[in-house]
């Protein structure tokens, strides 16, 4: 019966043109980018400016890559769990999965000159900038294929020709650097920007209101986000910050809250925000998100939260699940294709596992390289 | 007609277009110029003056004619790090400044005097007292691929930032397998000054120098400051520049050699700056004066010391530590910051490492006292090393002292 289902639409793909969105029993995966108006979930909340519009333009080309996109990172951190379990990954891993919407979301609405900086937890900001699979899951493993060749690890991804300034392990350091390269496009007089995100445990960091006032006074090309799942590791985030509205802390910087869930949300903020500093300087962005696994692999995640609250939160708010109802509530594919989809990335991800785990550590001698850029490799110490 | 300086340039007479090198005397005279009763003067003409090609590593291309003076050329530090600056940001846009008061303060010791009236607020930039801040914008700047300097106003402000220069800078082109270069130079006074306290007294070359990914270096003379300083613009890596206050107003002879604009000098190379052969005297920043002064007293005595300015702390250059110790057999380590962990015990270890079967004493170590650094001048006096306490460790290891007092 499936089989079936699947010629029919074969042959309805050949005696159709790729059309619009029209409503028919059977129809193909629409690549149409005709104009789509989506409402985003909740209104933008705003501080100190004027909220860009709820209704975000889309089409269905795009909002399938998000599908496609949201899909991959989901399975790929949840492989990455497993991977961990297997202590094929070592040290720290922290995943992304539920936050999904924040970078694909980001990414469209920007370019390859803007610049991304984020913390620790960069698996998924680094595919959306441009990475594979495979570097990633080298890198992981700690590989010479990884995009560090292995020297990096989970929390040092970098791709500076795609923007994407890393992977920073030390809570906050990432603000400041941020705002530097922002700075670098401003004195370069590139007309882009960049994007500093951190979370709401970094949110109370001193050097991020030390950046953020250098960055307003210089007026440098900076969007903060604050990608706030609520939790700083295990700490909520009422335990932490006197005030938790992340969007105000900028005080004379003003801000925008986006319900960091909804993938539309994301890039209208983002478009918004890129539009902004380039005018008139810093705004922050906060995005209301949420984890599914705990701080990193070493934290359960459900001693300072509840399993209700986690599950409730993948019922109500999944991002996967709200792109999913999206598509199939305007025709754009139907269940089986968006299965086929996450199909496909299944094969993907496991495809690019398998060819990782059989991929060489780094050389021995690789562990003197790139000390420097210039001259005298490391010192030599007698043993 | 008087002009001074490299690329001045001359009023009248028929030059061709070229520019006016001060010719200067090295501070060993190896050949005989005339003089004249006003001092600096310059003499062109189109006769040319015999043996004025000798002057070594000279070769400005464009001399049509040149002049040459009598009298040395003097430069304070202050002077040799200031033009050095703008030499460097003259010959490359990416070069920018960043601190508190370097632009319109001149610079809280005036090593920034008149760049940002040169260069304006682009590239001159006064930040607020937010060391952590600038500090991780500095090097967010140098990821992207600008060459930023940036001034702590004494290396003691600079442990607020210090997570930046070490996990943000030094250790990124490995984490990223050499994606991520930074090419970021931090400078600014460090050590002891006078009178100033604990807190704004520290030594922070070990603490740096034990960093794989940093490059330190700690000039002494105006040629060192100079040539230094070039080398660390232009290098790729982060590099961290130890200057010293007390140093600043003082003055060195200067060759033309080190005013070209071109001159630097190579990152992790010692410098002789006294031959000797019985005692080995290791020494950076003010200590090298010191170290010269020691050396001065102990030839009278008739321990001739030879005095290596290290001017490189990281890397440190063992081959020439090494091979000077394996000449004179003995040595004495001298530095401001305190002993525990300090650039002598490495220093001390590097030689125990390499040439134990030269040794013919054990290795001395002159340090500051291990103590936070007092304000009464008679203690401060006791708590950083003296021209004494060189001479006494000196002459220990040639088993010459008088008693067996204890170094501190």
């Amino acid at each position: 019966m499936a089989l079936s289902h699947l010629s029919s639409t074969r042959s309805n793909r050949l005696l159709r043109p790729l059309a619009a969105a029209a409503s028919s029993l059977c129809r193909p995966i629409s690549t149409s980018t005709e104009p789509l108006v989506i409402e985003t979930s909740i209104p933008f909340t705003p501080h100190k400016c004027e909220p860009p519009s709820r209704s975000v333009e889309t089409n269905p080309q795009e909002l399938l890559t998000f599908f496609r996109d949201m899909a991959t990172m989901r399975r790929m951190e949840i492989a990455a769990d497993s991977l961990y379990k297997a202590k094929l990954i070592r040290g720290f891993c922290h995943l992304y999965d539920g936050q999904e919407a924040v970078c694909v979301g980001m990414e469209a609405s920007i370019n390859k000159k803007d610049c991304i900086i984020t913390a620790y937890r960069d698996h998924c900001t680094f595919l959306g900038r441009g990475g594979t699979l495979l570097e990633i899951f080298s890198e992981l493993m700690g590989r010479q294929g990884g995009c560090s060749k292995g020297k990096g690890g989970s929390m040092h991804f970098y791709k500076k020709e795609s923007g994407f300034y890393g992977g920073h392990g030390i809570v906050g350091a990432q603000v400041p650097l941020g705002c530097g390269l922002a700075f670098a496009q401003k004195y370069n007089k590139d007309e882009n920007v960049t994007f500093a995100l951190y979370g709401d445990g970094a949110a109370n960091q001193g050097q991020l209101f030390e950046a953020l006032n250098i960055s307003a006074l210089w007026d440098l090309p900076i969007i903060l986000v604050c990608e706030n799942n609520h939790y700083g590791m295990g700490t909520a985030e009422w335990r932490a910050a006197k005030s938790p509205s992340y969007y105000k802390r900028g005080d004379y910087v003003p801000g925008l809250k986006v319900d960091g869930m909804d993938v539309l949300a994301v890039k209208q903020a983002c478009k918004f925000a890129k539009e902004h500093v380039l005018k008139n300087g810093p705004i922050i962005l906060e995005m209301d998100t949420y984890r599914y696994h705990g701080h990193s692999m070493s934290d359960p995640g459900s001693t300072y939260r509840t399993r209700d609250e986690i599950s409730g939160v993948r019922q109500e708010r999944d991002p996967i699940e709200r792109v999913r109802k999206l598509v199939l509530g305007h025709d754009l594919a139907t269940e089986k294709e968006l299965k086929d989809i996450e199909k496909e990335i299944r094969k993907e991800v496991d495809e690019a596992i398998a060819k990782a785990k059989v991929s060489p550590m780094p050389e021995p001698s690789e562990l003197f390289t790139n000390v420097y850029v210039k001259g005298f490799g490391t010192e030599v110490f007698h043993s | 007609m008087i002009s001074a300086g490299v690329g001045g340039r001359q009023l009248g007479g028929d030059l061709a277009g070229a520019a006016v090198v001060v010719v200067v005397i090295p501070r060993r005279r190896s050949r005989s110029i005339q003089s004249t009763a006003a001092g600096e003067a310059l003499r062109c003409g189109g006769g040319g003056i015999k043996n004025a090609w000798s002057l070594q590593g000279t070769r400005p291309a464009i001399l049509a004619s040149r002049s040459f003076s009598s009298a040395a050329k003097e430069m304070t530090v202050r002077d040799a790090l200031n033009s050095a600056i703008d030499e460097e940001m003259s010959a490359d846009p990416k070069v920018f400044l960043m601190g508190e008061e370097v632009g319109e303060y001149q610079g809280a010791y005036k090593i920034t005097k008149g760049l940002l009236e040169k260069y304006g607020p682009d590239r001159v930039l006064d930040t607020p007292i937010t060391e952590a801040g600038f500090t991780g914008i500095g090097v967010g700047a140098a990821y992207h691929g600008l060459k930023p300097i940036i001034e702590f106003m004494t290396f003691n402000f600079s442990m607020q930032a210090i997570d930046h220069i070490i996990n943000s800078a030094a250790k990124s082109n490995y984490m990223s397998a050499g994606q991520i270069s930074v090419p970021i130079v931090f400078r600014g006074p460090n050590g002891a000054a006078a009178g100033v306290g604990a807190q704004h007294s520290q030594c922070y070359a070990s603490w740096f120098a034990s960093c794989p990914g940093l490059k330190v270096l700690a000039p002494y003379s105006s040629e060192d400051a100079r040539g230094l300083m070039k080398a660390a613009i232009r290098d790729p890596d982060p590099v961290v520049f130890l200057e010293n206050e007390l140093l600043y107003g003082e003055s060195f002879p200067v060759s033309a050699e080190v005013l070209d604009s071109s001159f630097s000098l190579p990152i992790g190379k010692a410098k002789i700056e006294r031959e000797g052969k019985d005692v080995t005297i290791t020494a950076f920043s003010k200590m090298v004066g010191y170290a010269l002064k020691a050396a001065e007293i102990l030839s009278k005595e008739g321990i001739s010391a030879e005095v290596i300015n290290l001017r490189s702390i990281r890397p440190l250059d063992r081959a020439t530590i090494n091979n000077s110790v394996r000449k004179t057999n003995r040595l004495v380590t001298v530095e401001e910051g305190f002993p525990q962990h300090g650039i002598g015990a490495e220093i001390c270890a590097s030689v125990v490492e390499d040439s134990f079967e030269y040794l013919d004493a054990a290795i001395e170590r002159i340090a500051g006292a291990d103590v936070p650094m007092p304000y009464a001048a008679n203690l401060e006096r006791l708590a950083v090393p003296q021209v004494e306490d060189i001479v006494r460790a000196a002459k220990r290891t040639c088993y010459r002292s008088s008693s067996l007092a204890a170094t501190a």
